[in-house]
């Protein structure tokens, strides 16, 4: 299932035409559990059809969902690459909180998703991309775990930090998942 | 003002949030006053759709169900 538009153009926000004075939605994704990560991508999507300007702050666990798929180990030392390997990093790697089960879990939820027409986290991310939702990685998070720009996913913001979230956070909703 | 639907959304199937973010892309490409049809299966669509055109002001001008069918007609606002 795909949710691409007929034309890319009217991706550019549908948050910039419509009802600015919703307030917008912040939300600092801190998480990387796929059930989290869902969740924030779900309510993401939704304000920036509800016209809201969005922003999603990744940051710790969180800045993993914006590695890219197909990247193998990433990190330049020898400990951010064993987190690396514990914690590999793209929206099909992601695992959940509880009931993982070295990774049966997630498959069998992506299976009832799939099954169900709920729309995959990547599908999500991909939506919320052409909705013109923002999304900034964590500048810190990224040294600390040895994360390049090349490692993260086309159509992020340059990395940024926490005064960058606080400041988009002003006069709107801020989650923190 | 426009009576005749410009646009038909099939979101028959699709779960929340995928009828909302269809409904929200496809109002873009219409101009105001136009009037969008979205036939969705997703219970949920009814409450989700009156909050979505209280919220962006784009007007809900009919919902109805059949065979399990809802049909939603709102107008862009303009």
């Amino acid at each position: 299932m795909t949710l691409a538009i007929d034309r890319p153009a009217a991706a550019t926000a549908v948050a910039a035409e419509d009802a600015r004075e919703t307030g917008g939605l912040v939300i600092l994704a801190c998480s990387g559990d796929l059930e989290r990560t869902w969740a924030t991508l779900v309510l993401a999507n939704t304000a920036a059809a509800l016209g809201k300007p969005v922003t999603i702050f990744f940051t710790f666990w969180g800045l993993f969902t914006l590695v890219r798929n197909e990247r193998g180990i990433t990190g330049q030392s020898w400990m951010q690459k064993m987190l690396a390997m514990m914690n590999p990093g793209g929206t099909s790697k992601l695992k959940l909180s509880k009931l993982n089960f070295m990774g049966m879990g997630p498959a069998m939820m992506r299976s009832l998703a799939k099954r169900y027409n709920v729309a995959s986290p990547q599908e999500l991310l991909d939506t919320a991309k052409e909705m013109g939702v923002r999304l900034i990685p964590c500048q810190m998070t990224m040294e600390m775990m040895g994360l390049t720009r090349a490692d993260l996913i086309d159509g992020v913001e340059e990395p940024a930090g926490a005064a960058t979230a606080l400041a988009a956070a002003e006069g709107a909703t801020t989650l923190f998942i | 003002m426009a009576t005749t639907v410009a646009r038909t959304l099939d979101v028959k199937g699709q779960s929340c949030p995928v009828p909302i973010v269809k409904t929200a892309q496809a109002m873009k490409q219409l101009g105001p006053g136009e009037l969008v049809e979205v036939l969705a299966t997703d219970p949920g669509s009814v409450k989700d759709f009156a909050a979505w055109s209280k919220t962006t002001g784009h007007q809900l001008v009919e919902t109805s169900q059949q065979d399990g069918v809802f049909r939603f007609v709102l107008r862009k606002k303009g």
